[in-house]
């Protein structure tokens, strides 16, 4: 949260050329794109709420959801959020080692989401719903499916930091780096939340 | 083979359609053949490399923009006269249906996102990092992003007229008319893919500056000194970054249904046009405030400068800016009241569409005031400054008759819309940048504009305006209807669309005109050599023109709103001149190549997706994300210029 705070004084920060005034103004910068991702997320759910109940001939939300499946999406990611906080956490107390260690189980935990997402959608495709079937099943892969790309690219953006945070300890411009990627992280379990309650919570109880 | 070529001729570079096809690929050919034997005979390749498409200098950035959004002003501007010739005349055949429908799709989408949008960043570049006192912006290599994929977005969209087809469902592109079933060629992902390039651009670029106005402002310039252009910017900014995702939703997935076969936008299924349209319309209608709202700032800076006076009513003039950027997010629905939402949301959307007016007016009267007993110098700025107050207001007044719900039923997309729109789009944003340009020119390139040619243009392209677009108004009532490519003579329209399509060609030799006047500037343009030829108020006049890389010597504190102006009135200007005890190292970005070669990636990704070629749209993705990967483990990217060399420049330019 320090850094955070930082972000929001200092006028003019590239002048002290402090690596502390760059990061505050990146995170500054990352803020604002987490705002216009979510709007992104936005129209795609108004476009899946829309579309929810155009099923055509293919089968609706209740015929398709699995709970046990997409209750343990929900658990795995919400962990894995917490996971990245205590490596955030333990970058601040300059914990390098378990910074490390709880990104990597961070990792695992992404991994396994889009594991089981993607055995999801495969399971379902092989059934006959596809993204072709109805606008139903269009807007849900693609809303899901936006989320899901971002989790992969998450995943893949966090594991270059790791390596650089491996290599190079938490000197520099490390530390913003994985403030940073920890916000992503967070922002997209805030989106999964929403994805949990409108798409399969709504989706099962109607 | 040579049924192979034949087939590739045809279908890539459509040579069955004619002559004015070959006489285009000859064109580009001769013009491309020509471009690189100039660089290679002036050896200016490393030249370029260097100093251009590798920079990262929000002035150079600025400057690209600009050089971008001139072309582009022309490309639209032949398209434009394409389409007035063909409507001069009743049953004319000079153009027929399928081809003026793509002149008009291409005309609009290159006038909105390649012009309007480069113009107002080429603006953003230029001015709002010297007029708050920064270096450079927050993300100046994401500023070169921006650029790059602008610019590979721009040109996939051009592309498209000689290779593979012109989009030709409208610059708003509905559903399902633009659905594939409907619309085969490829012309429909051109758009598709080029607006969506650029479009992530864009949404960088408002990230960008929010931060550099934001964070990057000088000591003591706090948000109430800022320069009102600065505001606008801001203003502007905020609606990019709320309006633009809802573009990237629409594109997208009118993409997927175009090429995975998704059922958004069909009738079949389930789909819903309907999404489309309110998605495109959520981003349309702030983006028209995008592009005016920079104009705004544009004239408010003008006006105060050459009445030689404060602004008036400053404090309204930023509350106005903040309330236009929000109220621009309630109102998209009057582009389709006749879609039969029904009368209670109707009403809503065309109340708070009128409401608009009322900020709007704030600041024209603020602008007034401010000319009223002011010592007003009529140079080009302030030229094009005052005329847009006129067309503004009529144009205004017009868009308060079409947010008339019910009346609108009337003129819905008529000729007295196309009247309208083109009349704040050319009278606001194309007046304002023209005003924005002939303003900052000697500040980017260290010498003015000619004044006389200047005002053969002006007055051609202004007496041209009201001779094209007045008219239009009375069409509309007569029942003329938008995108029609010809009409039957014995409905009596055939008189006013030939004196339209006369104003046309006036406004055409105006724009000649402003090419004849920056070649000869460049010549035999005054020398700007004060830095401050228009007596300025604002910081960035108090630099050399054109300025050093670094910006400022040493960072000014500020301690008024136009600061620069008081220590005119002051005598104390010399204040604002760096002491040789004051420098220190000036922290750079370093140039790099790689926002190019992303956007180099992005585009070749683009072709892929335009074409169903997947390999190829994978390896451009790869591309994308190479170049990503190698800046997420770059570290030095900056460097420091000693202070012998700034005192060495600053010497050189007499401020030591
Ligand atoms: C410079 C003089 C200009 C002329 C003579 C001109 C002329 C025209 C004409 C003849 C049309 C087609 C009307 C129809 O058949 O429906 C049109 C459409 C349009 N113009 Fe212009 N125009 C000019 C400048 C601009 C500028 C500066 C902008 C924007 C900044 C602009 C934006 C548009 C748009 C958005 C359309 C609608 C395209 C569509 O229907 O999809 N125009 N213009
Ligand atoms: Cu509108």
């Amino acid at each position: 949260m320090a850094v955070v705070h930082e972000a929001s004084d200092a006028f003019n920060v590239r002048e002290h050329g402090h690596h502390h005034d760059e990061d505050a103004l990146r995170i500054f910068g990352f803020w604002i794109f987490l705002t216009s991702d979510l709007i992104l997320f936005a129209c795609l759910f108004a476009t899946y709420v829309i579309l929810s109940n155009h099923t055509g001939s293919g089968p609706t939300p209740a015929d398709m959801f699995d709970v046990p499946a997409f209750t343990a999406e929900t658990i795995i990611l919400l962990t894995s959020s917490f996971t990245c906080g205590l490596a955030t956490f333990a970058m601040h107390h300059g914990r390098r080692g378990l910074m490390l260690t709880w990104l990597i189980v961070t990792l695992l935990l992404g991994l396994a989401f889009v594991g089981l997402e993607a055995s999801e959608f495969t399971r379902n495709a092989l059934a006959g719903a596809t993204m072709q079937r109805s606008a139903f099943l269009s807007a849900f892969y693609t809303l899901v499916g936006t989320h899901g790309c971002h989790v992969s690219f998450g995943i893949l953006w966090m594991t270059s930091i790791l390596i650089q945070a491996w290599r190079k300890g938490l000197a520099g411009e490390i530390p913003g780096k994985v403030f940073i990627v920890g916000l992503y992280w967070h922002f997209l379990d805030v989106v999964w939340v929403f994805i949990f309650t409108v798409v399969y919570l709504m989706g099962v109880m109607r | 083979m040579w049924e192979g070529f034949r087939h590739f001729a045809d279908t890539y570079l459509m040579w069955n359609e004619g002559p004015l096809i070959w006489m285009s690929d000859v064109l580009i050919l001769l013009t491309s053949i020509g471009i690189v034997a100039v660089l290679t005979y002036f050896k200016k390749w490393k030249w370029l490399w260097d100093e251009w498409l590798t920079t990262v200098d929000h002035k150079k950035i600025g400057i690209m923009y600009l050089i971008c959004a001139l072309l582009m002003f022309f490309r639209g501007g032949v398209d434009a006269l394409l389409m007035r010739t063909q409507l001069a005349l009743p049953n004319n055949h000079f153009l027929d249906a399928e081809h003026y429908d793509q002149i008009f799709t291409t005309h609009g989408t290159i006038m909105i996102l390649f012009m309007a949008m480069p113009f107002i960043f080429a603006l953003f570049n230029i001015a709002v990092p010297l007029q708050i006192g920064a270096r450079d912006v927050a993300f100046p290599y994401l500023n070169a992003i921006s650029f790059w994929l602008f610019f590979f977005g721009a040109l996939l969209f051009n592309i498209s007229f000689v290779f593979g087809g012109s989009p030709d469902a409208g610059w708003t592109s509905y559903p399902p008319l633009s659905e594939l079933a409907f619309d085969k060629g490829p012309g429909e992902n051109f758009y598709l893919l080029g607006l969506q390039i650029s479009g992530i651009g864009s949404i960088a670029t408002g990230i960008n500056f929010m931060a550099t106005i934001l964070k990057m402002r000088a000591p003591g310039m706090t948000l109430m000194r800022m320069p009102l252009f600065t505001w606008s910017v801001l203003a502007a900014c905020v609606v990019i970054i709320f309006a633009f995702p809802a573009l990237t939703v629409a594109l997208a997935l009118l993409l997927l249904d175009r090429i995975v076969g998704t059922h958004f936008f069909t009738i079949l299924h389930g789909g819903n046009p309907m999404m489309f349209i309110n998605l495109f319309w959520i981003w349309g209608h702030p983006e028209v405030y995008i592009v005016i709202l920079p104009a705004f700032g544009v004239f408010s800076e003008v006006v105060a400068t050459f009445a030689r006076k404060r602004i008036f009513g400053y404090g309204s003039m930023v509350v106005a800016l903040m309330a236009i950027s929000v109220i621009s997010f309630f109102v998209w629905v009057h582009h389709f009241f006749t879609m039969g939402a029904g009368a209670d949301v109707n009403t809503f959307f065309a109340v708070a569409t009128m409401a608009v007016g009322i900020p709007t007016g704030v600041k024209v009267f603020n602008w007034l005031f401010t000319m009223y007993r002011g010592r007003i110098r009529m140079s080009l700025p302030m030229l094009w400054t005052v005329a847009f107050v006129p067309c503004f207001a009529i144009g205004g007044a017009t868009g308060v008759m079409l947010a008339v719900a019910p009346a609108d039923y009337q003129y819905h997309n008529s000729y007295f819309l196309i009247a309208h729109f083109h009349q704040v789009l050319i009278g606001g944003t194309v007046f304002g940048m023209l005003a924005g340009m002939y303003y900052w020119w000697p500040k980017m390139f260290g010498f003015l504009l000619d004044e006389r040619l200047g005002r053969w243009a002006f007055w051609f392209f202004n007496i041209g305006f009201y001779v094209c677009f007045m008219p239009q108004y009375a069409l509309g009532f007569m029942g003329m209807q938008r995108r029609m490519y010809t009409y039957p003579a014995d409905l009596g329209w055939g008189t006013l669309n030939f004196i339209s399509t006369i104003g046309a060609y006036l406004m055409g030799i105006g724009f000649l005109f402003m090419v004849a006047q920056i070649i000869y500037s460049i010549r035999y343009g005054q020398r700007d050599l004060t830095g401050d030829p228009w007596d300025g108020r604002t910081l960035e006049w108090s630099l050399p023109s054109p300025v050093p890389h670094y910006n400022f010597a040493v960072i000014p504190t500020v301690e008024d709103r136009d600061y620069w102006w008081v220590l005119k009135q002051q005598g104390r200007t010399q204040e604002l001149r760096p002491r040789p005890e004051e420098i220190q190292p000036i922290h750079m970005p370093k140039n790099s190549g790689r926002p190019f070669l992303m956007g180099v990636a992005f585009f070749v990704a683009g072709i892929g997706f335009v074409f169903n070629w997947y390999v190829l749209a994978v390896l451009g993705l790869l591309g994308v994300v190479a170049c990503m990967v190698a800046r997420a483990f770059e570290y030095d990217d900056e460097y420091h210029i000693p202070v012998e060399e700034v005192q060495h420049t600053e010497a050189a330019l007499g401020r030591l």
